[in-house]
């Protein structure tokens, strides 16, 4: 089975984020692999695992440094890595669309079973870009996966919608996004690591065409006003209610 | 003005319209009359007839009772989706940035050559073009965005106001065509009910009873779902319980779970780690209650309690009963 795992490199989520202009400062973020691309990679690496003959293909859009997380991806078992090189260095220069039409365009040849993505990404939290390339390419998607079977004919595709648990059957090829809950990804052995630098990585020019929408600009939220403490212990409960009804009216 | 009607996805489960697919009809329509233009709405599965006809306002309500859309076929609603596109043409398409809005928003998105201005929270017509607002890296920042016509646009669920019962003639009612079953490629083989689906789904909740790991164990939660019920509040967690398996990772409020804007959210022994807050702090009113009086949660909460929450929380509990009672 040939399984393509499409991953973003994020700011990690414990990072402060500095809005300027229309995009953020990037020159001290610390960046990683999305957190769900990586649950979508550790999917791939199992069901290689288990049906053997499979080929795990790691495909990134972004700068330079996106090369970062596909030697991770290497040395987390993937087999080869395929970066599309685009110069934006945030993660937001570009839209879903072009994400997705990037995505599309170069994974068209490559033709997997199964196209593997990460619900969304941490950053600009679009939710599209899996859906958006079954689109593209014309084929069957399903998101917000928590389960995937393989019957030796058909995917089995277990996903949440809002207290209902819906099961897809779909041959392949199949587009799917992972929600958490489907695994819990492996950290890279040194074994891996070593392994990882031998292994291929390409990289060629991304092909995103025009923009579907314009960032004007990022700025902070709006800031809390000051909050207080109301006082300690239980002794603190009923001045709390007094002031949530009246003050803040929530109650 | 070209391309000033609004065209509404309105979520229905057996009859049952979602409250955030309201909230997106109260916003299309006023977004529609301001501009002038048609209001539109799209009503799928069993049950979207009684519901069609009970909606006054919109002008054309494109409606299917065929059962195939009461599982999410994308096959289906990518179908119905385009019928209704191509005799309305939409300058604007609207839904709720719910589970199944994220999963049908592509499809209109690619069937109008855009892509999705996704969980915004605020919508303004300028000129040729919208410009909408939305957090990213998860209400760390927002963007504003401009969005050319047609646009597709998913809400935020809680943060609109819900369509109010409008007045004036009943809408044209089109049916939308749906594929035959056995043509689908991606066939829903099973939907049930989710374990604890007749819980208050976080993102639509008014009040969350939020724990942490202050909590200590898994067991402990039955103090917050007991508060939830006072309340009538969803109990939401903090990463680090999910990822220590005393919730499931669908509680999970934060950067790496749900974002939340409730009304009130009481958070009980969380310490605010960054990507927490993030998740939470666009709620209108925060409670914090943890014995640390240096945790950052304190920063952004608008009212705290320093105290042991297996002491504070029993005491809100029958302390709220008797207010609530009284």
């Amino acid at each position: 089975m040939r399984i393509a795992v499409c991953i973003k490199r994020v700011p990690d989520s414990a990072s402060r984020i500095r809005p300027s202009g229309a995009g953020i400062e990037t020159g001290d973020l610390k960046f990683i692999m999305n957190p769900y691309d990586e649950i979508a990679l550790e999917e791939a690496l199992r069901l290689k695992e288990k049906l053997g003959s499979s080929e795990v293909l790691a495909v990134s859009l972004g700068p330079a440094d996106a090369q970062a997380v596909l030697r991770q991806a290497l040395a987390m078992g993937a087999d080869r890595a395929l970066h599309l090189a685009h110069p934006g260095v945030s993660g937001l220069e570009l839209d879903g669309r072009q994400c997705a039409r990037a995505l599309a365009g170069a994974l068209r040849a490559e033709a997997p079973d199964l196209f593997l993505f990460g619900k969304l990404s941490i950053d600009d939290q679009s939710a599209q870009v899996g859906g958006l390339v079954a689109q593209e390419l014309g084929l069957v998607s399903v998101g917000e996966v928590v389960k995937i079977e393989w019957t030796g004919e058909r995917f089995r595709l277990h996903h949440h919608l809002d207290g209902r648990i819906e099961v897809v059957e779909a041959a392949p090829p199949v587009v799917a996004t992972a929600h958490k809950g489907l695994n819990e990804p492996r950290y890279p052995g040194i074994k891996g690591i070593m392994a990882a630098k031998k292994k291929p990585l390409s990289s060629v020019p991304a092909d995103p065409g025009p923009p579907a929408m314009e960032i004007l600009r990022i700025e902070p939220p709006p800031p809390r006003q000051p909050g207080r403490i109301v006082g300690e212990g239980p002794a603190a409960v009923e001045p709390l209610l007094r002031l949530l009804r009246k003050e803040a009216k929530v109650l | 003005m070209p391309g000033s009607d609004v065209l509404v996805f309105v979520e229905n489960h057996r009859g049952v319209l979602k409250r955030a697919a309201l909230e997106a009809l109260g916003e299309g329509r006023r977004l529609a009359r301001a501009a002038g233009g048609r209001l539109g709405v799209i009503l799928l599965g069993t049950g979207s007839s009684v519901r069609a006809e009970g909606l006054l306002g919109p002008q054309v309500v494109y409606r299917s009772e065929d059962p195939l859309f009461d599982s999410l076929h994308l096959e289906a609603y990518s179908v119905a989706f385009r019928a209704a596109i191509d005799e309305f043409q939409p300058g604007l398409f609207l839904l709720a940035a719910t589970a199944i809005g994220r999963e049908v928003a592509p499809l209109a998105a690619h069937l109008l050559k855009t892509a999705v201005a996704a969980d915004v929270i605020e919508v303004e017509p300028k000129g040729q073009a919208f410009e909408v607002r939305r957090p990213i890296y998860a209400g760390k920042a927002i963007a504003s965005v401009r969005c050319p016509r047609p646009a597709v646009v998913s809400l935020r669920p809680n943060t609109f106001p819900q369509e109010e019962p409008a007045e004036g003639p009943p809408p044209r009612v089109v049916d939308l065509p749906a594929p035959e079953a056995s043509s689908l490629r991606a066939r829903v083989v099973e939907s049930r009910l989710a374990a604890g689906s007749d819980r208050l789904e976080l993102t639509e909740a008014d009040i969350i009873v939020s724990g942490g790991r202050g909590l200590k164990g898994p067991e402990n939660f039955a103090l917050l779902e007991e508060l939830g019920r006072t309340l009538g509040a969803a109990v939401g967690a903090s990463r680090a319980v999910c990822d220590a398996g005393w919730r499931p990772h669908s509680d999970q409020v934060g950067q790496t779970g749900k974002t939340v804007c409730p009304k009130l959210y009481i958070a009980c022994g969380i310490s605010g780690a960054i990507q927490h807050l993030a998740g939470m702090s666009s709620s209108k009113c925060i409670v914090a209650i943890n014995k640390d009086p240096s945790a950052p949660i304190f920063q952004v909460a608008d009212y705290g309690i320093v105290g042991d929450v297996f002491e504070v929380v029993p005491v809100l509990n029958e302390k709220l009963k008797e207010f609530l009672a009284g």
